[in-house]
């Protein structure tokens, strides 16, 4: 098969499963992941398939970035020619093809051991709450309580498929408006799935929160698509980064002159905020944390993989409206975008120090890493930026798969307690989990130490240390020494992670019972390490001592996306950023383990010791939530239930009833003076009149023939006279 | 004054008189019989004008049909209206008043016309009018149709007045 | 010799006199016999004048035995309605005879 339609086909089999499930397999769980994983599996060979023909053509990447795979198709009539929508596999797509489509696979398998395929339906198990387990009996007769099914097993499959379709429009497009059609469905999935267990209240706000918040971004994001399409004339890449459009969208001063932008500058600044809010950076982060209300597969895809992934990938896409214009320095959209990639990445890690809940620091990492990659991009970074999105898919997917597997065993372990006090996602409630889950511990660790950047085995680190190259190299040193420390706290609180989880002794009972969880779960957890592994191998930049050159740099040709005059060289090797990312990772590495290698059950945590009053505030996340909900969820809340139904009765209805009252009342007058005296009266009068006349009149008919002969014979009478007299003159 | 004008005005006295009293008696059977006296003068009168079948023809089927079937009538009818009490209704003066005015009327217009004053042409001799009424009656150059159209019509009054008097509660 | 309007003026006479009766009698048999007398004076009309200008043209007779035959069928008819009529509503006076009243 040709590969253009291959890419057609790409996004297909999970909008299929979607149907198929929805229509037809709800009730039938084995049907339903049947079809789940057999269609990301299609799309995953496809993908393969894809990937491999791409980057193996002539010159590789470099030639798949001047001819990218291409086709498209005319989709809506307008005037002489018509909006064209299409699939595009440039180097960048298909960088991103590959780890969306193992992701997705991954994510897919391990869903069924997570939503516990097998075990029995709990008793008390209700749709829309998660499963607390099923009591089994066993041989003995002794009564267990085991990890019961999911009672919306079938549901779950439906949406992470259509959740897969979503993102796989919106890689494969070759215009921004399907992209943007991808971006939305997958936000509606992440509002499914994070409020998956729909009767949780918490569950219900988080997905809200989640809705909310990324639309505000998507809002000006389709201020930014607009504004483009009406200035460029089209969305499609071909069209609006060529060097003509690219010309006149910097020289056009934006709308209103505003604030001495270009035009290109304000739709990229536009673009972007779509990507704050997609992308969880600050102001609009909030969301993310919160969003760990939903299963962890979920949160593995939709909030490490793939979607958040997917507002990095749309902003690396349109680096050439951001870039274009500086020859060599930064534009106005770069400077915002790296001060808020820089700022987000050491606000989040210094609020994830402070956190207990295991998803949670995950979910503050993720924040982090994704302002590493804006920042990345906002100094020009192109192919780090890139590098980097690739590595954290892996690693952080793994992260979070792996928070799962230890929720999974800490929830066997509370469930043969029988104490649902205990929380099973909080850190401190765990400990010495390595000797229990094995296979989990040591993908964790690959992970976490990718996440730290732990040098040279990691992906983690080639990709942190080519950001923090390019930023020494073209003299961002703010944004250099912020990133930097980020990156201390990363490894700190990563090690922290690890060292409360699997390390030490159990700290509670429920601890003690965990066991490691089914190979559905942990196979995709070895695959995942090993790509956690070697993708980094793949970007070892060229001049690199000694190790460099080994295997050809790969992600390099990345930056064959860009057009040819925007792309840039590697930086030459500089010793200083190599040395500052060894120290930051393995300092924060040795300074976590040696903070908590002495933690025990019940003490206070050592950096709250340290912090003091500062722990309180990273712990409640600075308190912006807080600030969120007395500001604007508090005006905007008003507005709904007091201002807006006021103005609808008072004004809106007050108004109509105004307008009825006047009506009513011109009616009545018109009744009263007009319609009744004239109309009416003329009526009645012929009508009486008439019936009157009739009266007086129906006399001659009197029914007696003799009265009628008379009446002839005197008209008889008098017409004779009268013809005679005619006759007669 | 010839003695044919003598008996015309003795017969027409008679003939008024006689209708007079028809339409003024009371007692309809009274009026039946002065009916009789009327519709024999007539019958002279149709003498006088050579019309001697015709005033055969008169009093058989007049007076020996029609005034029969008059008092037939009368005497079948006669329970509730015991004779009494004027016959005429209370226009009675209006229409003799329009009767009046018709006659002088008719009167007046025929004494203007010239051609009233004209006398009798002489009968021819050999005038069979009887033979010549009957063979123009059966004559299809003549009034044969009339005639079977006058049959039809007497038929139709035959089946007629049968079945309008039946007597359907019987 | 008779003058033609002696015939003429007898025939109205009995015509007016005839017109009276139909319209000022109460009894329905009164009234046909006044129409009788109506109809005798057309037939004294007819005669005269066919005496009076073609009397070898047979015409004038047959036009009045027609209106012999007509009169003759008229009265047996009008007679079996009133006749009918009686039955139904026990009168004969034509007043009393109004149904077709507004």
């Amino acid at each position: 098969m040709a590969t253009e339609q291959l890419i057609w086909l790409l996004p297909l089999p999970p909008l299929v499963s979607f149907f198929l499930i929805v229509l037809l397999a709800n009730r039938n769980k084995a049907l339903s992941h049947t079809i789940g994983i057999g269609a990301a599996f299609l799309s995953w060979l496809a993908g393969m398939v894809v990937f491999f023909r791409a980057v193996t053509g002539e010159h590789g990447l470099h030639g798949l970035g001047e001819h990218p795979l291409h086709s498209a198709m005319d989709w809506l009539p307008l005037g002489d020619g018509a909006f064209q929508i299409g699939v595009n596999i440039d180097p960048l797509s298909a960088l991103t093809l590959f780890f969306v489509c193992w992701t997705v696979l991954m994510i897919f398998i391990y869903s069924v051991g997570y939503h516990n395929f097998g075990q029995p339906e709990g008793e008390h198990d209700q749709k829309g709450l998660p499963p607390h387990g099923a009591t089994v009996t066993d041989e003995h007769g002794h009564q267990h309580t085991v990890l019961s099914v999911e009672p919306n097993y079938s549901r779950f499959f439906a949406f992470i498929s259509l959740f897969a379709f979503g993102m796989f429009v919106l890689v494969v497009s070759d215009n921004l408006l399907t992209l943007f059609v991808g971006w939305e469905i997958m936000g509606l999935c992440s509002y499914l799935l994070i409020g998956f267990w729909f009767a949780k209240p918490s569950a219900r706000a988080a997905a809200i929160k989640a809705f909310m918040t990324t639309r505000i971004g998507d809002v000006f994001m389709l201020l930014g698509l607009a504004y483009l399409y009406s200035a460029a004339g089209s969305l499609s890449y071909s069209v609006i980064f060529s060097p003509e459009v690219l010309d006149r969208l910097v020289h056009d001063a934006a709308v209103g002159g505003f604030l001495g932008l270009s035009a290109a500058g304000l739709i990229g600044l536009l673009l972007f905020i779509g990507t704050v809010g997609k992308s969880a950076q600050f102001p609009l982060h909030v969301w993310l944390p919160d969003a760990m209300e939903g299963p962890t597969p979920v949160s593995a895809m939709i909030h490490a993989a793939t979607m958040v992934s997917a507002g990095v990938y749309m902003v690396i896409r349109i680096f050439p409206i951001l870039a274009a214009g500086a020859e060599h320095g930064l534009t106005p959209a770069m400077t915002v975008m790296a001060f808020i990639g820089a700022f987000t990445a050491l606000f989040a890690a210094t609020i994830a120090v402070a956190q207990n809940d295991i998803k949670r620091v995950l979910a503050y990492s993720t924040i982090s890493q994704l302002g590493f990659m804006i920042a990345a991009l906002g100094i020009g970074a192109y192919v780090a930026a890139a590098f980097h999105l690739l590595t954290h898919a892996f690693f952080k997917a793994l992260l979070f798969l792996g928070s799962g597997s230890v929720i999974h065993g800490m929830e066997h372990g509370v469930l043969h307690t029988g104490n649902h006090d205990v929380d099973p996602q909080d850190m401190m409630n765990m400990g010495g989990l390595r000797k229990k889950m094995p296979v989990t511990f040591w993908t964790f660790l690959i992970g976490g130490f990718a996440l730290s950047g732990f040098p040279f085995i990691t992906a983690g680190f080639w990709s942190k240390d080519e950001i923090l190259a390019d930023a020494w190299a073209h003299g961002h040193t703010a944004v250099f020494w912020t990133l930097a420390i980020a990156a201390l706290l990363t490894a700190f609180y990563t090690m922290r992670q690890i060292m409360l989880t699997f390390f030490g002794e159990p700290r509670t009972k429920e601890a003690e019972h965990a066991h490691e969880t089914p190979w559905t779960m942990t196979a995709p957890l070895v695959i995942l390490s090993v790509f956690a592994v070697a993708a980094g191998w793949a970007g070892i930049p060229e001049d690199f001592p000694i190790l460099g050159g080994l295997v050809a740099n790969f992600i390099h040709g990345v930056s064959a996306t860009l057009p040819a005059a925007m792309i840039e060289k590697a930086p030459a090797f500089n010793v200083i950023p190599l040395i500052a990312s060894l120290v930051v990772a393995l300092g924060g590495l040795f300074l976590g383990w040696l903070v908590y290698r002495k933690y025990k059950a019940g003490a206070t945590d050592p950096v709250k010791k340290m912090l003091g009053g500062l722990h309180t505030v990273l712990q409640n996340k600075y308190y912006l939530d807080e600030l969120y909900q007395a500001t604007f969820v508090r005006l905007f809340n008003w507005i709904s239930e007091v201002f807006t139904p006021a103005m609808d009765r008072g004004v809106i209805d007050g108004f109509l009833h105004g307008i009825a009252r006047v009506a009513f009342s011109l009616g009545g007058i018109f009744r009263d003076r007009f319609e009744t005296p004239v109309i009416t009266g003329a009526a009645d009068l012929l009508g009486n009149g008439v019936k009157g006349f009739g009266r007086e009149f129906r006399g001659i008919q009197s029914g007696r023939i003799q009265q009628y002969m008379n009446v002839v014979l005197v008209i008889v009478v008098v017409l004779a006279v009268f013809i005679y007299i005619l006759a007669q003159v | 004054m010839t003695p044919v004008q003598i008996i015309f005005l003795v017969v027409s006295l008679m003939l008024l008189v006689s209708a007079f009293m028809v339409v003024t008696v009371r007692n309809l059977v009274r009026a039946a019989l002065w009916l009789i006296s009327t519709l024999f003068m007539t019958a002279v009168v149709f003498v006088l004008l050579d019309a001697g079948f015709l005033a055969v023809v008169q009093v058989v089927v007049y007076i020996g049909a029609i005034a029969i079937l008059f008092i037939f009538a009368v005497m079948l009818t006669r329970r509730v209206m015991a004779d009494t009490g004027p016959q005429t209704n209370a226009n009675g003066w209006w229409v003799g008043l329009s009767s009046l005015a018709l006659f002088a009327g008719i009167t007046w217009i025929l004494l203007g016309w010239g051609g009233s004053s004209a006398d009798a042409p002489i009968f021819p001799a050999g005038l069979d009018t009887v033979t010549d009424l009957g063979m123009g009656l059966v004559d299809p150059n003549g009034f044969i149709l009339p005639f079977e159209v006058a049959s039809v019509l007497l038929l139709a009054a035959l089946i007629g007045a049968i079945v309008v008097a039946w007597d359907r509660d019987n | 010799m008779i003058p033609l309007s002696w015939y003429l003026i007898l025939a109205a006479a009995l015509f007016s006199l005839g017109l009276f009766g139909v319209l000022s009698r109460k009894n329905a048999v009164a009234i046909l016999m006044g129409v009788e007398l109506m109809l005798n004076a057309v037939n004294i009309n007819l005669v005269a004048f066919w005496r009076y200008s073609a009397p070898e043209v047979i015409a004038g007779q047959v036009f009045t035995i027609i209106v012999f035959a007509v009169s003759a069928a008229e009265v047996a008819v009008g007679l079996a309605l009133v006749i009918s009529l009686y039955r139904r509503r026990q009168t004969v006076i034509a007043e009393n005879i109004d149904l077709l009243r507004w």
